[in-house]
């Protein structure tokens, strides 16, 4: 048996996905911005695509931009919007428990002077609202909150930081990674005070290499990458139909039924915490309650082991789990997030990510429990301390 | 310029007597297996104490690198080759003068240069002898090119003229990796870690000839398939010179558990290595090598003291040990590991079965006698285990 449960790091393309994926490269493979036949058929891909993505969110087609994924969107959305409103002033805002390709992008911002401030999480890895409140300054000309955490599934009060940041001044740009919230939870960035939303298509079951940033019509932003024009110039480049195409295929079936999609996988994942809590000792479930959190992350630490061992162990056993957060490990360093909510020193290292999807079934659950709890005391003996 | 041949130099092959002939061939069949892998259609020869090899439609870059990767090459030259036309003629003396100041132009286009020219004439139905053709080719380029000046001593550039099969012109020597010819020596069983000195070890056994094997021991969970991703690209590293490496996998963990239980744990990775050079011992007899290759130094970490590695040495009976960095500082060692771009690849952070049970004071100074002492406890499963895994040895072959 195989359980794939390493979903927030990628999840399996759709079988109808790959194939309108292979159809759009193999029979539509016109450029879009072609005048002939060819091109006026990808060109209608491309904008039933936006249209169908759009709809997902309540949006207008054209606030949809494609990208080639999650993290040229976050640098599209935070590098283009801080730029464009560098006349205004030069403090932008975000939080401790940032992907790294949202860090990143502050970090470079930076460099380049402008101010940060990092807004700090509970022990839950939720930000506070007080807090942003308190840092939000007259010359703030940023905001960016990511909607889920990659590593805890913690989700952040994005509603309410909307509310607060279009009160002081709508001119503040607010940002928003989804990449792991939009498949998962409804989102509809026009009654949350969103300007921009960041998202990849190989978390929701599309292609790799393909993604959109949502832009709110009339939000101060500027392209990052120039060229042919493409896209309103916002991001030029030809279009990456066949991703698109698959993308947006993927999002609509995402979509189909979403909330009891999301309480069956509540339900798979407060079995898991449960059964693990039980029949493991040494464990702990890190970040918010269950229901609290994305339906989809479960964060567990296991004292007296290394994650790394773990991870082994279940691989051997075609059990897939990532050891903290996913984007990060193959470059061992201890999480940001899991030191900012305050799991202990000694646990950190003990800590796996488990991530589910639409396609998680319960035997794939009651697998990775009954291999792990049948394995970890063998493994605990010989722990280096 | 372009460059139609190479003339491929040699050093110690030259001496070898009547045995002389397995060192050429040796060296022409590494040559030829690397060529296989570039662009270009090449001839190879050998002919009269040198290796020629003809070459068309190549890239000189690609080229070069790849004889860069021949044990045996002291250096390579890159040359101009004219051939004889169809009444089997060079060209004539003025021909010759002609064609070498065509070469010094295009070689280098800054002619405020000392030179010397050297001639070697096997074709003798030229009236001058080699030393008067040298004369006069000289003469000729002085009265071309006014910047440039004789050095018979100390040139800065030696052009050398061979009048043979074909017209050779050549002037620069791109050093090769020296050593002998792959295939020339025996073979030899490299104890390959994930590390930076194990790869480079077998670099520099392998530079004298020696075909290897490789061993890498594999403690799953406890290391990753990527550590063993890492171990398969350092041999590859190795086989970029020595064309194929055998690599075997022997699933350490049961073992290394064993001891664990068993043994005082200041002495665990003395006695592990122990074990390692036991298995690595037995599958180098079964596979038919002459001697264990490590990357042991003197004093580098506690397993490698004098008193450790007399211990971890003694258990190899049928075979001595070759230790070629023993003696070397890590940084020459990170140097060589750096020169055969096997650096970037021995730093990833993947854990290894020597690192992932490290107690916190291993033994520096460890007794044989006390060893063996411990080593007792294994005796009721060791024997078993030991031949389990090596039973139960995963062969893989990497050929480049």
């Amino acid at each position: 048996m195989q359980a794939y449960l390493d979903n927030s790091a990628t999840t399996r393309a759709f079988d109808s996905v790959a194939g309108l994926v292979a159809q759009v490269m193999t029979q539509e493979y016109g450029n879009p911005s072609s005048v002939h036949h060819m091109g006026v058929v990808a060109e209608k891909r491309v904008n039933e695509a936006r249209e169908i993505i759009a709809a997902t969110l309540k949006a207008d087609p054209s606030e949809i931009f494609f990208t080639s994924g999650g993290t040229e969107s976050d640098n599209l959305a935070i590098i283009g919007a801080a730029r464009a409103n560098a006349f205004r002033g030069r403090h932008i805002i975000t939080t401790e428990i940032e992907h790294p390709a949202v860090r990143g992008c502050f970090e470079y911002l930076k460099g380049e002077g402008y101010e940060v401030t990092y807004l700090p999480v509970d022990d839950r890895g939720v930000v506070s609202i007080s807090d942003l409140k308190e840092a939000l300054r007259k010359d703030t000309v940023l905001v960016s909150m990511m909607m889920v955490n990659n590593e805890i599934g913690s989700i952040e009060p994005v509603s309410e930081a909307g509310k607060l940041i279009k009160s002081v001044d709508p001119g503040i740009v607010f940002h928003v990674d989804a990449v792991q919230a939009y498949g998962k939870l409804r989102i509809r960035p026009a009654s949350l005070g969103i300007d921009l939303l960041s998202v990849s298509s190989h978390k929701i079951h599309g292609p790799k290499g393909v993604g959109f940033l949502y832009i709110k019509k009339g939000t101060r932003i500027q392209p990052v990458c120039f060229g042919g024009g493409q896209q309103k110039g916002m991001r030029s480049g030809t279009e990456n139909v066949p991703g698109i195409a698959g993308m947006a295929m993927a999002a609509q079936i995402c979509h189909e039924d979403l909330d009891e999609k999301m309480k069956r996988l509540y339900e798979l994942k407060r079995y898991l915490g449960e059964s693990l809590s039980e029949r493991i000792s040494g464990i702990r479930l890190n970040g918010p309650s269950c229901d609290e959190g994305a339906p989809h992350i479960l964060s567990v630490s296991i004292s007296g082991l290394a994650a790394e061992t773990v991870l082994n162990m279940l691989s051997a056993k075609q059990i897939y789990v990532s050891a903290g957060s996913a984007c990060t490990s193959n470059n061992p360093h201890v999480s940001d997030t899991l030191k900012a909510i305050g799991v202990p020193k000694e646990l950190l290292e003990s800590t796996i990510r488990i991530s589910m999807s639409v396609e998680t079934t319960r035997e794939e659950i009651d697998y990775l429990i009954e291999t792990l709890s049948s394995s970890v005391e063998a493994m605990r003996k010989f722990y280096r301390h | 310029m372009q460059y139609h041949a190479f003339v491929i130099k040699y050093a110690e092959i030259g001496v070898k007597g009547k045995n002389r002939y397995i060192f050429e061939d040796a060296l022409v069949r590494q040559i030829k297996r690397v060529l296989s892998k570039c662009d270009g259609t090449f001839e190879v020869s050998k002919v009269a104490g040198r290796i020629y090899v003809a070459a068309e439609g190549f890239d000189l870059d690609e080229t070069v690198s790849a004889l860069q990767t021949v044990f045996g090459i002291t250096g390579i030259c890159p040359a101009v080759s004219i051939a004889r036309d169809g009444e089997n003629r060079l060209p004539d003396e003025d021909g010759i003068c002609r064609a070498v100041i065509d070469f010094v132009d295009g070689v280098y286009p800054d002619k405020n240069k000392t030179f010397k020219v050297r001639v070697r004439r096997v074709d003798k139905s030229y009236p001058k002898d080699s030393m008067e053709m040298a004369a006069e080719i000289g003469a000729r380029i002085l009265d071309a090119y006014k910047e440039m000046k004789v050095d018979v001593h100390t040139p800065q550039i030696l052009i050398n003229v061979e009048i043979r099969e074909q017209l050779n012109i050549f002037s620069e020597v791109i050093p090769g990796p020296g050593g002998m010819p792959i295939g020339t020596a025996g073979k030899a069983m490299l104890l390959l870690s994930g590390g930076i000195d194990s790869p480079v070890a077998g670099f520099m056994i392998a530079k004298r000839g020696v075909d290897l094997e490789a061993v890498y021991f594999n403690a799953p969970p406890y290391t990753s398939e990527k550590a063993k991703q890492k171990v398969v690209d350092l041999a590859g590293v190795i086989a970029r010179y020595t064309g194929k490496i055998r690599l075997h996998v022997i699933n350490f963990t049961e073992i290394q558990m064993y001891i664990y239980e068993k043994c005082p744990h200041d002495e665990l990775t003395i006695i592990m290595r122990r074990y390692m050079m036991k298995i690595a011992d037995i599958l180098a007899a079964k596979t038919g090598c002459m001697g264990l290759v490590t990357g042991e130094s003197i004093g580098q970490v506690a397993s490698q003291t004098m008193q450790s590695l007399m211990c971890t040495g003694e258990v190899v009976k049928d075979m001595p040990v070759y230790r070629p960095l023993i003696a070397f500082d890590k940084q020459d060692i990170v140097d060589i590991s750096l020169r055969i771009d096997a650096y970037e690849t021995s730093i990833l952070p993947y854990e290894d079965c020597c690192t992932i049970f490290v107690a916190k004071h291993p033994v520096t100074k460890p007794r044989l006698d006390v060893i063996e002492r411990h080593e007792e406890n294994l005796s009721e499963r060791i024997d078993e285990l030991v031949k389990t895994a090596i039973e139960t040895d995963e062969i893989i072959e990497i050929t480049k």
